[in-house]
């Protein structure tokens, strides 16, 4: 990418008119308010008691003493900080698989003109443009026995296309030269891989291992298909049966360690709940975002 | 990438290609890429096997779309052949053509009402002198792109729900609260409200790295000829996103099957399924929950051959327009 927008105005280019700039700001600080203002309140009032939150009548707005009620008791039952460790597990395990055969087979198909070359990138190639159909999906994972098992989480949804293609298109641009003296020198391919490609690669693996590990993280829908035991659940469909549905959590009809009451969860629980969702894309966020453009953009424009 | 594909590695020299026939030439180069690349193929093994298990055999699996099909009478080759029936089936079927109706509608609204918002907040964040401050905004605009739509779903329902913050500010000052989320008037506005919120901050850095492509130059001549922002805007700015918008566009027109699936899934009990009810909620509620299996596949291979013919008619016209498509590479 050529670095040609600097910080400050150039010389030729004169100053917007005050309006102007007071509706460009006034439109800026919109937008961000209207990402973080929810996000604030959820947090917030995750934070706050019993007591302020009825007061208000809804989510807080105004801090009005923090507490940690809300964590403390989804902590102390069972069902949530189990969900949590699923959707951990699920979002580890499944992130490792993916970027390993995504890695690898984003290598091997980065020099054209290798022994069936052509053949398998069409493979990888035609998912983009045909989709096979939820049916024939779920038949699939149900004659192989995946149901309710942690694995019909990761090896259906464990290949993307456009993170391969995107990695690909990286490894591709690695000068030959560099792989070709590395092979003079007697190392193999799985050793080029690891001690040259993958450190020169850094940026964008980390940038696709993000994407996946979003995508484990959020998926909701493969879970709701697939797993039908509540105590294998992950936090996304905790997510949708407390916090949008308003279900009362099932430990307490259950009657195992819970809430001792079948209400449906409180509110400062449900944001709660949200706030864990929301917490790792949070945390991991601000180190991988300064390299977004570079991969995003390679991988849109070069494809 | 095409053009180079036979350069490189594959001249490498053949020891014994010349000395036998065509036939043995071929047969022993083939030996020859077999010891040299065979660690390439160990490489690309785990990820062609996840794809033929997970992608070509329900791909072919499809076959029970044109089967009656009952799984616990011998599946696939147990299961009689009965044609088109399904087909003719689908399109007598009222929910199914309220699912295509529903989901043509929608993207057609959202082309009008999605598609421009991440060029404008583009050329607003491009047009965001410093460096420092534009960082952070394309930070934070970013972020909700990596939420999950379950939560994306309950984010809004906490903001403009019965129970939400808008309803209770609302209420606090003497009015009725709105429930948006339940209201399938609305629900249209209330989709494509979502989907900005989460996908237009992302959606703008395709046309951020495009605007920072363009040539500076062009710029300091327009102002020396007296071009004021507007007009620079107009005559070197948006020109210049052209080909990204016109890819962009094809490429939305050929995904137009396509409106997103968890997001209607979840929403689909609160609005009722006469509003929601898309192309894939279809599949889901008339074949998998009802167990009528070869309907379903039916109404899902539809949607894949038409959204596959979509695509390549997309890229033809892209190519056409003297634009780079999409599948050229290969």
């Amino acid at each position: 990418m050529t670095k040609t927008k600097v910080s400050g105005l150039a010389p030729w280019e004169e100053p917007g008119s005050v309006a102007g700039r007071i509706g460009k700001g006034g439109a800026l600080a919109l937008i961000v308010l209207a990402v973080l203002l929810p996000l604030y309140t959820i947090v917030l009032t995750s934070l706050s008691s019993a007591d302020t939150v009825n007061r208000v009548g809804g989510l807080v707005l105004v801090p009005d003493g923090i507490t940690f009620d809300a964590y403390r008791q989804i902590f102390s039952d069972s069902v949530v900080s189990r969900a949590v460790l699923v959707s951990t597990g699920v979002t580890l395990a499944g992130t490792t698989v993916s970027l390993g055969v995504s890695v690898l087979g984003a290598y091997a198909l980065s020099r054209p003109g290798t022994l069936f070359h052509r053949p398998i990138l069409f493979c990888v190639l035609l998912m983009f443009v045909f989709f096979p159909g939820l049916i024939p999906a779920y038949l699939m994972v149900a004659s192989l026995g995946l149901k309710d098992s942690y694995w019909s989480l990761i090896l259906p949804s464990a290949v993307s296309a456009f993170n391969v293609v995107v990695l690909r298109a990286f490894f591709m641009n690695i000068p030959r030269e560099l792989l070709d003296s590395a092979r003079i020198d007697g190392a193999g391919e799985f050793r080029i891989l690891w001690r040259i490609v993958l450190p020169l690669s850094k940026a964008v693996t980390a940038v696709i291992g993000l994407f996946y590990a979003v995508g484990y993280w959020n998926a909701w829908f493969n879970a709701m298909l697939y797993i039908d035991d509540t105590r294998k659940w992950p936090l996304a469909l905790i997510l949708r049966s407390y916090v949008v549905d308003s279900n009362p959590l099932p430990t307490a009809t259950v009657g195992v360690n819970g809430f001792g009451h079948v209400a449906p969860p409180t509110l400062a629980i449900k944001m709660a709940i949200v706030a864990i969702a929301v917490l790792p894309a949070l945390v991991i966020y601000p180190f991988v975002q300064r390299h977004f453009t570079k991969g995003v953009i390679i991988g849109a424009i070069k494809g | 990438m095409s053009a180079n594909a036979d350069t490189g590695s594959v001249a490498e020299v053949r020891p014994g290609a010349t000395q036998a026939g065509p036939a043995a030439a071929r047969r022993g180069a083939f030996r020859d890429r077999l010891r040299r690349d065979w660690p390439l193929l160990v490489m690309a093994m785990p990820m062609l096997v996840l794809v033929t298990a997970f992608w070509w055999v329900p791909a072919l699996g499809n076959v029970i779309a044109f089967q009656d099909y009952n799984p616990f009478s011998g599946g696939i080759p147990g299961s009689p052949i009965i044609g088109f029936t399904n087909f003719a089936q689908l399109f007598g079927d009222p929910q199914f053509i309220r699912a295509i109706v529903n989901t043509l509608g929608i993207t057609a609204f959202q082309l009008v009402f999605y598609f421009p918002v991440p060029i404008a907040l583009a050329l607003l964040l491009n047009s965001v002198v410093s460096g420092r401050l534009r960082a952070f905004i394309q930070g934070v605009v970013y972020l909700p792109h990596f939420f999950s739509w379950v939560l994306v779903v309950a984010i809004f329902q906490q903001m403009f729900g019965g129970a939400g913050l808008v309803a209770q500010i609302l209420r606090d000052h003497g009015y009725s609260g709105i429930d948006w989320m339940t209201n399938s008037d609305t629900f249209i506005l209330l989709v494509t409200a979502e989907t900005v919120w989460k996908d237009a901050g992302w959606g703008a850095i395709v046309f951020l790295a495009a605007l920072s492509t363009l040539d500076q130059n062009l710029y300091e001549a327009a102002a020396v000829d007296g071009a004021r922002r507007w007009r620079r805007m107009w005559h070197i700015t948006l020109p210049g996103l052209r080909p990204v918008i016109v890819l962009l566009l094809i490429l939305r027109l050929g995904d137009a099957l396509n409106v997103g699936f968890e997001q209607f899934m979840l929403q689909r009990s609160a609005v009722g399924s006469k509003v929601s009810e898309v192309f894939d909620t279809f599949v889901y509620w008339s074949g998998l929950r009802t167990g009528d299996f070869g309907y379903g596949a039916a109404a899902g291979l539809f949607k894949g051959l038409v959204g596959l013919v979509l695509i390549l008619v997309a890229n033809r016209v892209a190519h056409a327009l003297g634009e780079r498509g999409v599948y050229s590479r290969s």
